[in-house]
């Protein structure tokens, strides 16, 4: 197991690359820490895999360096950096057996046949598969051939860390949970550290310890759940978590007051931004709907089960706001933002509250 | 359970049937009828029975083409295939390199066969040709036409050339659609370049391979264009396969019967063996 840094990396596919925007990852400097579950979540496209791919040693970064326990593995093999990693698709060796699969690792790295019997055997338990040991790997089904490339990561006792790259995407979704559970257990109990790189935010909240959100080849935050939740660094963070997305209009700033045309919303601080055209951030979660406060033309209400979404126009701006299942619509509906959950944001990245 | 019926699916598979009665019955339908009569010619037929089975069974020629044929057919795949593989596996799989190789490698495969054979009965010629001339030069002597080793070689050579691109390309096509996680998850795993072929890409161009196996077994069982254009069978009967030896007996010395006897004959080992080789394979596989 091993603490993770990613010292100032970049990385471009193309051969010379001039600009920005040639880049896949334009600048990522972070720490994962020692068994550390980490989620790195983003859309399609926006660098996550390139980064789990650096780390794990299948792409060479174009700057920057990967340390591990404070060691330079920048030019160190796949092999040598000793890693896990569970890919997208299910890899198995078709024609082995369960147990052959998972001792393959080992067999490679000529380990004695006792020992490799004695680590596959624990490994089997660890992942639930004992009973299908002699049977042929490409029998099985998506979750349990899933678990096998876990388990072929497993068995080495020294592994430094585990890489998944969207392990849940073939899985029906009630195995989703039944495996993510298993992860977080494996995790607590063995202290791996793991990195999960995903697109799907339920996946990534409920794994992680911290959430690292990409976008556009850079991290845009690292946070808890929570923190990710509440005070979102970069409006795009805020509308990719949460669901539906926060809302983020354009208002213009004057000391403690924001105005969105002919509304005026009293802010909990003065933010530390200059005066003029700014963006006021609030979740659905925050907007309570109601007798007073800005009136709203509802366009919409949909019920998701445990709440409703409704949809309404405020100032010719959409907003979303979210109330109780049983909560009535008041006829002429107005909207008041608790201060609590309102954030500024200057250039779409947050803007710190003074008193 | 009720079934229903309904006879009008017959009138859809008609034209299909008619076109294979056309194409293979009817045509295999007369050999048989030959095969058990003699002729002379001028539509007069006596009634021979199994005569003509019972004589080529205890021909000696008959077997001596089998026995070349086999031998013939197994140095091929045994060269083949193995040197299939070997292309495919180092063909590029992106960039400019992978038109420029399938086209090269598809290009023996466009040439019509008995072309094969006249460039080869001219490439392999030592007054003239430009192997046969160089070979010699070399202080090998290199005389199809005379040396039945140099005559199988010359034949074993040409077939080669001509058909290992389509093991080459069968191969290719399994192994381009291996994903790359595959490679990846080897590299983590630590294998070695022979692990990678041996559990990743081996099992993936199984399939194919069976195929590729097929196709030239049953081609090189049913050799006849090009060592006929090269070597017409000789030197003496060395090159002698079973169709050579067919059209011999059947054209050369017009002896119909015994020659649609021996195609009879020859139709089923090709099927027998087809079916042996398909059989043995996909029980390989569903075992696994």
């Amino acid at each position: 197991m091993a603490r993770i840094e990613v010292n100032h990396i970049r990385h471009s596919y193309l051969p010379n690359p001039q600009k920005d925007s040639d880049f896949a990852l334009k600048e990522v400097h972070h720490t994962f820490e020692d068994g550390g579950a980490y989620a790195l979540l983003g859309p399609s496209g926006c660098g996550k895999t390139t980064l789990l791919n650096i780390i794990s040693g299948l792409l060479h970064p174009s700057h920057g360096q990967l340390l591990f326990n404070g060691r330079d593995v920048t030019n160190l093999s796949t092999q040598e950096r000793n890693i896990a990693q569970v890919f997208q698709f299910p890899v198995i060796y078709d024609t082995m057996t369960v147990y052959d699969n998972l001792a393959f690792p080992l067999r490679n790295r000529r380990v004695p046949e006792t020992d490799v019997d004695r680590k596959v055997r624990e490994t089997l338990d660890m992942i639930d598969l004992a009973s299908l040991a002699k049977k042929k790997a490409r029998g099985l089904t998506a979750d349990q051939k899933q678990k096998i490339s876990l388990g072929r990561g497993l068995v080495r006792s020294d592994v430094n860390a585990i890489l998944f790259d969207e392990p849940l995407t073939v899985i029906d979704p009630h195995m989703k949970w039944v495996l993510r559970s298993q992860l977080k257990q494996l995790h607590r109990r063995f202290g791996y550290t793991m990195v999960y790189v995903t697109h799907d935010q339920t996946e990534a909240l409920t794994f992680a310890d911290r959430v690292v959100v990409m976008y556009d080849g850079e991290i845009v935050q690292i946070g808890t759940p929570a923190e990710l939740f509440e005070r979102p660094r970069h409006t795009f963070v805020g509308y990719f978590i949460g669901s539906p997305g926060m809302n983020v209009l354009p208002v213009s700033l004057d000391g403690r007051t924001a105005t969105l045309g002919a509304q005026r919303i009293e802010l909990p601080g003065v933010p530390k931004a200059e005066a003029g055209a700014v963006e006021l951030g609030i979740r659905p979660e925050y907007v309570r709907l109601g007798r007073e406060g800005m009136a709203v033309q509802v366009s919409k209400v949909e019920d998701v089960g445990r709440h409703k979404v409704v949809r309404a126009n405020l100032e010719g701006r959409e907003i979303a706001a979210v109330i109780g299942e049983d909560d009535e619509m008041p006829a002429e509906p107005k909207v008041r933002f608790d201060p609590a959950g309102i954030n500024i944001y200057a250039g779409s990245w947050l803007v710190e509250m003074g008193a | 359970m009720d079934k229903t019926w309904n006879n009008k699916a017959w009138f859809l598979v008609l034209p299909v049937l008619v076109l294979v009665a056309f194409s293979a019955v009817i045509p295999l339908m007369t050999v048989v009828n030959y095969s058990v009569q003699d002729t002379f010619g001028n539509n007069v037929f006596f009634w021979a029975g199994t005569e003509w089975f019972e004589e080529l069974l205890h021909s000696d020629r008959f077997w001596e083409a089998m026995v070349r044929n086999l031998i013939f057919s197994f140095i091929i795949l045994a060269i083949e295939v193995p040197l299939g593989i070997f292309i495919a596996l180092n063909m590029p799989k992106k960039g400019w390199g992978v038109p420029v190789c399938l086209v090269l490698m598809a290009l023996p495969l466009l040439v019509p066969w008995n072309v094969v054979g006249t460039i080869w009965q001219v490439f392999g010629r030592n007054d003239i040709g430009l192997l046969g001339y160089y070979v010699n030069a070399l202080g090998i002597d290199y005389n199809y036409v005379q040396d039945p080793f140099d005559a199988w070689v010359t034949v074993i050579v040409m077939d080669v050339w001509h058909w290992t691109s389509l093991v080459v390309l069968l191969c290719y096509a399994g192994l381009v659609s291996i994903p790359d996680a595959f490679y990846q998850a080897a590299k983590i795993d630590g294998a070695s370049r022979w692990a990678v072929f041996r559990y990743i890409q081996l099992p993936k161009m199984q399939r194919v391979l069976l195929i590729a196996v097929l196709l030239r077994f049953m081609d090189s069982f049913m050799i006849y264009t090009e060592p006929f254009v090269v070597t017409g069978g000789g030197p003496g009967n060395s090159t002698t396969f079973l169709s050579i030896d067919l059209v011999k007996t059947a054209l050369g010395q017009f002896d119909l019967g015994p020659a649609a006897a021996m195609s009879l004959v020859y139709f089923l080992i090709i099927l027998l063996l087809s079916w042996v080789f398909y059989t043995v394979m996909t029980n390989y596989d569903a075992e696994r």
